[in-house]
């Protein structure tokens, strides 16, 4: 039963590349906002911190529009990456990247932020006062703290990117190969006849997905907390 | 001079205007909490920014708010030793030491200096450890050996021995005091604990209410009757300096020379020579017009009274000048008027109790 047909094999590891590629893709920017909200204060935090959360609350479809509008062939983004720098998001999977990536945004930047507030800022002066400068502590200090909350954060947003269907099917369609992922796919395969066997088996798969990383992410957690206390 | 500061820095209510020059040594800060001593000890490491002022440390300006000069705390090259350890948890102990060496000497790290500490602080067993495995005391010791490590030029310590008990003080205070002998570092020592205060520094600095109430040796600011915290406080004593001539093994006592006087104290467990640094509590000193004939005193000094100042509603405080130091007697003031003590007067001092440290 679990023998995966060609075309199931193909949406599985497509949804692999997509969800692994949105995870890290998105990750320095998650911690440049993540630390923009956790310690800073400017004029429109609060705007910054709305537009962060928009993909959470809005239905993925307005979202994928968003994007199709931004990123599509002719969109105002879409148009001069494509034009300048030969990128394009349009029915590509790179596109299916970005709307994971957009999607999963919101979990990754609230992982990454409750764990840059649990962080002692003392430690930090401590390590100012040792004469490391800015970059040196962030990466030899706040980097290896925020550790657990950064594994978290990572195993979250990319769950929710294998998950995404919404978006992606809005902005870059459904087609076998490059754009069909494991939720489009189960989609299509429930649109046609005896289709019920295939859906189930990548159903099966999209739980066995879930549990894992779950259980991956608590174990990580765990293990990095260990060191941090001193295991 | 190497530690100069002269700023004026206001925090909500808080308003601090200080002024002061400190050397080689051991420099305490001692002030009641809240006198300005944790916000002070910021500003000279570069956590806080003065709204005006100068500090500088060797002859190089740290901050000068006329000059537009302030330089972050990671370029001051001073070791700061925080209240709490303030430990890298997610290093064991070695890292935790060679933290700052990494960033004092760049790509070619040297370990000059490592296995001095190391000893000097006792940490060879420790170094394999994480923090999180170690007592409170273990920490400090390792937080102090940290802030050695990266070079510093000077030394701050915030009271390092406040958030430990009794024990583990008197676990690291010789470490302290072998840190003042070994290290050519000056340090800023800051504490509210007068004992420790009295037996660490070379030089004291009184603050209180945001300003430099006094400054000057320990042993003169401790004889001065009109500082509520030091001569005229609860716990007021006169610090003297001795050295150990010998031992009387029959009576268990040693016989120790000060300038003011011998005194027998109960046998001291070092060799004849030993430098000694004596604390003679105010209430413990009881005053004679003559030599006390057929007393069980051991200690009886001679001097003459410099300086009388009523403490409380029933205390007088008495400064005497005993061959060229000070000693202070607390007397009830009937005593004072029944004996008709004035300055001038001369009397002899009977001594019941003396705290002694290692010189």
């Amino acid at each position: 039963m679990l023998s995966l047909s060609p075309e199931e094999t193909t949406a599985l590891l497509l949804s692999l590349k997509v969800a692994g590629t949105a995870t890290f893709a998105s990750l320095p920017f998650g911690l440049w906002i993540a630390w923009l909200l956790a310690r800073k204060d400017f004029p429109g935090k609060a705007v910054l911190d709305a537009v962060v959360h928009l993909p959470l609350i809005l239905p993925p479809v307005v979202t994928g529009y968003v994007l199709l509008l931004l990123f599509g062939r002719k969109g105002w983004l879409g148009a001069p990456l494509s034009e300048y720098f030969g990128i394009v998001f349009a029915f590509r999977w790179t596109g299916a990247a970005l709307a994971c990536a957009v999607m999963g945004f919101p979990l990754l930047v609230r992982a990454l932020r409750l764990s840059f507030e649990a962080v002692d800022r003392k430690l930090e002066q401590a390590a100012g006062t040792l004469g490391a400068p800015p970059w040196a502590v962030f990466v030899t200090v706040t980097l290896p703290l925020l550790l657990p909350g950064l594994l978290a954060g990572l195993v979250l947003s990319f769950a929710r990117a294998v998950g995404e269907f919404g978006a992606t099917i809005t902005f870059v369609s459904n087609i076998p190969g490059e754009t069909q992922t494991l939720p489009t796919a189960i989609y299509t395969f429930l649109q046609i006849p005896d289709g019920d066997g295939p859906a189930l088996r990548l159903v099966l798969i999209c739980v066995a997905l879930a549990v894992s990383a779950l259980l991956l992410s608590e174990w990580l957690s765990r293990l990095a907390a260990k060191r941090i206390e001193g295991g | 001079m190497s530690l100069q500061v002269d700023i004026q820095h206001s925090q909500g209510a808080f308003d601090l205007a200080l002024r002061f020059e400190c050397g080689a040594g051991i420099t305490a800060l001692f002030g009641r909490s809240g006198a300005g001593k944790t916000t002070l000890i910021d500003l000279i490491a570069g956590l806080r920014r003065p709204q005006q002022g100068r500090i500088a440390v060797a002859g190089r300006v740290l901050v000068d708010t006329a000059q537009g000069i302030f330089l972050p705390p990671h370029k001051r090259s001073l070791g700061y030793v925080f209240q709490e350890a303030r430990l890298f948890p997610h290093l064991d102990v070695r890292s935790n030491l060679l933290y700052g060496r990494r960033f004092a000497d760049g790509l070619r790290l040297r370990h000059d200096g490592f296995d001095e500490t190391v000893a000097m602080l006792g940490l060879e067993p420790l170094l394999a450890r994480r923090p999180g495995k170690l007592s409170g005391g273990e920490k400090q010791r390792v937080a102090i050996g940290r802030a050695l490590l990266a070079r510093p030029r000077l030394l701050l310590m915030d009271e390092p021995l406040a958030s430990l008990d009794a024990a583990r003080k008197a676990e690291i205070l010789p470490y302290i005091e072998r840190l003042r002998d070994a290290a050519k570092i000056p340090i800023v020592y800051v504490s509210h604990a007068l004992p420790e205060v009295m037996r660490l520094a070379d030089h004291l600095v009184l603050l209180g209410a945001g300003r430099v109430q006094a400054d000057g040796k320990p042993a003169e600011l401790a004889a001065r009757l009109d500082l509520p915290l030091l001569g005229g406080g609860e716990d007021a004593g006169a610090l003297l300096e001795g050295s150990l001539v010998d031992h009387l093994p029959a009576h268990g006592l040693s016989r120790v020379r000060s300038q003011a006087g011998d005194l027998l104290l109960p046998k001291i467990d070092l060799p004849a020579g030993s430098m000694l640094k004596l604390r003679i509590p105010a209430r413990d000193v009881t005053l004679f017009l003559q030599p006390p004939e057929g007393s069980s005193a051991l200690n009886l000094l001679r001097g003459r009274v410099v300086e009388m100042l009523p403490h409380g509603d029933t205390a007088m405080d008495v400064r005497l000048d005993c061959n060229g130091v000070a000693l202070l007697a607390r007397i009830t003031r009937y005593s004072a008027e029944r004996m008709q003590l004035a300055p001038g007067a001369e009397v002899c001092a009977a001594i019941k109790s003396v705290a002694m440290d290692r010189g």
